[in-house]
Formats: structure tokens, C-alpha cells, sequence
């Protein structure tokens, strides 16, 4: 069906626009291994980089901070965005519905700077000083708002998706509603909470514009050091935590993905064997839908 | 059944309340703040502005007293546009973030189009492993990608890029490639790329190649068949990526920031300092309300034309 001629354009065109894609991060790695001091010029190979930033404690601080602030920010994100997506796919319409969907997808269209402002703005004000004020839960808040938006579109996509008749048949035969949620919807959702939950941590990690804004003395996250950093002068240290995260998120992306394909694989399987008949193809997989990013 | 409806009746509220509640307080309420600070007159205290209205005890109604202050400066710099002399920084600030804006859009979609068609057209295998390389970057750190062009554009001897001239032969002092328009417009493709190429990419890889072959059979030349096939059903595909690279990078304030230096103005970069370190809060919101307003036809845009996912998309539907 599809042509697959070779065409050296457009191989060319791929190679291209991969290369500016990937030489500034494979010269970030490639100069984190230097002995001097310098980023761009190599003075032998040494690891001395990796150990200064296992010794920089106000470095490993931000990074613990933001592993903690992301994980409980993708996990509110999760629950509130769940429930958001049910209220957007099932409820249908009631007064203010369109209101609702236009609130909870905004946070990610609009540029973040405005959000930041606004969440700064309630923080501080005087009536709201029971939220804390400026700190880590107000990061939090912010984070929790931002991811609450991706983690929706998800998981409101997948209950579209979901054959419903498998919820009314445990309903007719007596199951109560919760177990029905638990033991049927959330198994079957299951996919695009994992995708949300993934999703809105490394928002969360790598949000700087929210996180600087709301930040007060005692609640530096990782990218607002690093920011404050940039522009103190470089170091090979910051290369080395590039090529340190590099690896990790290439390392869980890749199993992510074979993960899902797997799933995937077996899904289609499963629905072969069941309906005994053969289709033409498996479904095609994107990983964890990115193009609904901010 | 009757029980169970009931049931899930009072269900349903509760699952409703908590998503409502923390949108209307962290959302919806912070947004009319924004239209209230901006409102309101600047002054050193915490919060460093007097609100718009004052409640005094045994009062029925505030008493109002808004502040346009922050609202005619920008009035008067557009007023003032042409006079020489006349102290634009707001209007110029938005001019230049509106063009980078769409100089990014542009270079993003002459080089993301071509892309995304030859990933859609790739072997169905590979397509999986191509698009992932895409994202690969995406999901590491956005400020780390930001420092990587630092250290390649450095104006110094000792920036990659200048290095490499120089031992070449090429150039004879190392170029000023920091810290310029240049700089920050390719931060802003290189960071924002992927956002163009992947709707796109979920709209071409929908586009069946029995319409090409039959603009073929039927005597369309390769240039042709494009412009009038390919172009037009892509079309929401377009939209969509333009959008999602037009409205973030309109209030871009990091890239301008570390890539620009002290010259280039952005209007996300006036709303940073007006909150920061000049603290007029007013004037930071009210610029923000300008934002939002401007703002508003490409979101409108995005949602009507956005579902580059196709789901809902009935026109690629019957091309697919």
C-alpha cells in the first residue's frame, strides 16, 4: 500500500534537520568529560565534572526538591485531571460545561508568564495568605494547575475510546459503582494515567517560568538554580547534569516506548485470537501524545 | 437500579466539585486578579499596589478608585508612534515579540514540513523510532537546550561555532553571533520544532497515497499534486502547529533572556521585569491583559482547527 521508494532528498532532508536536533546536546555530553575548566575546549578526558556535582549540595538540594515537587504535582494532577475528564467525557451538557472545558485546557495554551503572574497574584493576596504565600506549595499549586490541563486532554481522550458496554454490563449484573470504576474503568484508563502521570512530572521538572516566579529564598527548584547559574558563567558542571539527564530520560523513554508497544502488541493479539479473525495491521503508536504540550 | 442512579448522582457531584473548585481558585480567580492588579496604583508595600477598591467597615459598596495609568502608557505609546524621540519600549517590545513570533512559525514550518511529510512517508516501522528521536530532546531539560546554544553561539574565540571558523580559515575575528535577534530566533526554532512537526506528522501520516497516485495517473506533476492535494488536506495539521508555536512563543521570556542579551525586547521579558525588579505589578498585569487580548484569535484559531489528531476531524476522515 504505502510507497517506501527511497528518495535521497528526503533522506537528506531527515539527516539535516536530525543533526540540528542533536549536535548541540551530543556537544553538551561530549564536553562534559573535559579536565579544564572551559566548556568548548577539550583538556583530556576526566569524570571530574560528575564529581563535582555529586559534591555541589546546593545542586543535589534542587534536584531532590524538584523530584519531590514534580512527583506530588503529577500525582494531584492525576486525580484532579481524571476527574475533570470525567466530568468533560460523561457528563454532558449543564450549565457552565463549556466554561469547565475552556478552564481546565487553557492552563495550556496560554503563554507562561500570564499564568505565572495570576498564581502570584493570588499567593499574595492578602486574602488568600492561609494558601502560604510564595514557597513550595505554591510551586506546587502551579505545577498541579499546568499538568492538570495535559493530564486531561489524556485521559478524556481514552474514555472516549472505551467501550462503555463493559461498564453497564457490571452494572446490570449488580456490581456497585465504585467497584465498577475500580475494577473496570480505571484498569482499562490505566494506559493514560501512567502516560499523564510521566507527562506532568517532566513538566513539572523542567518548568522554570512558574517555579522561579513563585519561589521565595527557601524553595529553589532545579531549573531555577540552573538558571540563576547560566548566567554566573559556565561551568562543565552544567554539562555534565545535561548529559546525566540525557541519559536518564533517553533511558526511560526508550522503555517506555517498548513497554507500550508490547502492550500494544499483546492488545492486538488478545483481540485476534478473541474475534478470530486476522486485521491487516496493528494500530500505529505515538508515545504518550507530546503534541498537546503547553 | 433505581438505588444505583441515585448513587451515582451524588457521585458525580463530588467527582465534579474538585476539578470545579480548583480551577475556579487556581484559574479562573487568579485571571481576575490579573484584571484587577492592572487596574490598581503601584506602591511600595506588600503587595507593592493599592487596590482599585476600598472596603471600610460599615460600608454597604466599595468605594472604587481605579488606576488607567497602566493602561494609558501603552495608549499614549501608541499615540506617540511616529513622533521621534518618543519613548516606545512597550509598543517596541511588542512589535519585535510579534515578529520573531512569526519568523519562528515560518522557519519551523518550512522545516518541519518536509520533515513531518518524509517521516509520515517513512517505512511503517521506522516511523515509530523517527518520531521518538523528535521528542527525545523535548523531554530533556528546555533550559539545558537553551545553554547548549549558548556555548555554540559564545562571541568569543572560544564559542564551538567561532572555533571551528576560525580554524578553517573562514573568518579572521571570531563573529558576533550572541546576544542578537539571530541568536534568540534560533533558540526559538530549535526549542519549539517539535511542536510543529508532531501535528503536522499526525496529519500526514492520515493522507492516503491512492489520492497522490490518481493526481499521478491523471497527468498532475510531483509540484502540482502537492500544492493541490497534499497542501490543502494538511491544512489543519498547519493551523495547528502554527498555533502551538505562534502562542508560547509570543510570551517566550527565557530564550530572549539568555540568548538575547540586553537588546532584544520581548514583551514576555517586560512583563518579568515590571514584576521583578521594577516592581509595578500594575503595569506588569495590565501588559498581561494586552497579551491574553491578543492572544485570543490564535487560541480561538487552535481549538477550531486543532484537532490535528483527526479524531474529530471529518474532512482528512474521508481522505484517510
Amino acid at each position: 500500500m504505502m510507497s517506501a521508494r527511497v528518495r535521497p532528498g528526503a533522506t537528506v532532508w531527515l539527516l539535516a534537520v536530525y543533526a540540528f536536533l542533536y549536535v548541540p546536546i551530543l556537544c553538551l555530553i561530549a564536553f562534559s568529560f573535559t579536565a579544564g575548566e572551559i566548556t568548548t575546549q577539550f583538556d583530556g578526558f576526566s569524570l571530574r565534572w560528575y564529581g563535582e556535582l555529586l559534591r555541589d549540595d546546593e545542586l543535589v538540594d534542587a534536584v531532590l526538591l524538584s523530584l519531590r515537587v514534580g512527583a506530588f504535582a503529577a500525582t494531584a494532577a492525576v486525580v484532579v485531571g481524571s476527574a475533570a475528564a470525567f466530568v468533560l467525557a460523561r457528563f454532558g451538557r449543564y450549565p457552565g460545561s463549556a466554561a469547565f472545558a475552556g478552564m481546565t485546557t487553557a492552563p495550556m495554551v496560554m503563554p507562561e508568564v500570564v499564568i505565572g503572574l495570576s498564581l502570584v497574584l493570588l499567593f499574595t493576596h492578602p486574602l488568600f495568605t492561609f494558601l502560604g504565600g510564595r514557597g513550595v506549595a505554591a510551586i506546587w499549586a502551579a505545577h498541579t494547575t499546568l499538568c492538570t490541563a495535559y493530564v486531561t486532554v489524556l485521559v478524556q481522550s481514552r474514555l472516549r475510546e472505551m467501550d462503555r458496554s463493559l461498564e453497564e454490563a457490571a452494572l446490570d449484573l449488580g456490581c456497585p459503582p465504585f467497584k465498577v470504576f475500580f475494577v473496570i474503568t480505571v484498569p482499562v484508563i490505566a494506559p493514560a494515567l501512567v502516560a499523564g502521570w510521566l507527562l506532568a512530572f517532566t513538566l513539572s521538572m523542567d518548568d522554570f517560568v512558574l517555579a522561579a516566579m513563585l519561589s521565595d529564598p527557601g524553595s529553589t527548584t532545579l531549573p531555577v538554580l540552573v538558571f540563576a547559574r547560566l548566567h554566573h558563567g559556565l561551568k562543565p558542571e552544567i554539562n555534565a547534569l545535561a548529559t546525566v539527564i540525557v541519559a536518564l530520560v533517553s533511558l526511560a523513554v526508550v522503555v517506555a516506548n517498548r513497554a507500550m508497544l508490547s502492550a500494544q502488541r499483546k492488545r492486538a493479539a488478545a483481540l485476534r485470537h478473541a474475534a478470530g479473525i486476522s486485521p491487516t495491521g496493528v494500530p500505529n503508536v505515538t508515545l504518550g501524545s507530546p503534541d498537546i504540550r503547553r | 437500579m433505581r438505588r444505583q442512579h441515585f448513587f451515582l448522582a451524588r457521585g458525580r457531584f463530588w467527582v465534579g466539585m474538585l476539578p470545579w473548585a480548583w480551577m475556579l481558585l487556581f484559574f479562573a480567580l487568579p485571571f481576575a486578579l490579573i484584571l484587577k492588579v492592572s487596574l490598581s496604583t503601584p506602591e511600595l508595600a506588600i503587595p507593592p499596589y493599592l487596590p482599585p477598591f476600598v472596603m471600610e467597615p460599615g460600608d454597604v459598596l466599595p468605594h472604587l478608585r481605579p488606576d488607567f495609568a497602566s493602561y494609558r502608557r501603552l495608549h499614549d505609546e501608541l499615540l506617540a508612534l511616529g513622533t521621534p524621540g518618543a519613548d516606545l519600549q512597550y509598543l517596541a517590545a511588542w512589535g519585535n515579540s510579534l515578529l520573531l513570533a512569526a519568523l519562528t512559525t515560518l522557519l519551523c514550518l518550512l522545516i518541519g514540513y518536509p520533515f513531518a511529510y518524509h517521516i509520515a512517508r517513512s517505512r511503517e516501522a521506522a516511523r515509530n523510532t523517527l518520531l521518538m528521536l523528535v521528542m527525545l530532546p523535548f523531554w530533556t531539560s528546555f533550559l539545558l537546550r537553551v545553554y547548549a546554544w549558548m556555548v555554540l553561539l559564545d562571541s568569543s574565540e572560544l564559542g564551538l561555532i567561532n572555533r571551528v571558523l576560525l580554524a578553517a580559515g573562514l573568518v579572521d575575528a571570531p563573529l558576533q553571533l550572541l546576544y542578537n535577534q539571530g541568536a534568540v530566533l534560533v533558540g526559538m526554532v530549535y526549542s519549539y520544532l517539535p511542536f510543529m512537526v508532531l501535528p503536522l506528522y499526525a496529519n500526514l501520516v492520515k493522507l492516503d497515497p491512492q489520492l497522490l497516485e490518481a493526481a499521478a495517473d491523471l497527468g498532475a506533476r510531483p509540484w502540482t499534486t502537492f500544492l493541490r492535494v497534499t497542501l490543502p488536506l494538511s491544512r489543519r495539521g498547519i493551523v495547528a502547529g502554527s498555533m502551538l508555536v505562534f502562542i508560547p512563543a509570543v510570551g517566550e521570556f527565557v530564550i530572549p533572556d539568555l540568548l538575547g542579551g540586553g537588546d532584544v525586547l520581548m514583551i514576555g521579558r517586560k512583563i518579568w521585569e515590571d514584576f521583578g525588579p521594577n516592581q509595578d505589578w500594575p503595569m506588569a498585569a495590565a501588559v498581561a491583559v494586552t497579551m491574553v487580548l491578543v492572544l485570543i484569535a490564535p487560541i480561538v484559531l487552535l481549538h477550531r482547527h486543532g484537532r490535528a489528531d483527526g479524531r474529530t476531524d471529518g474532512r482528512s476522515g474521508e481522505a484517510g
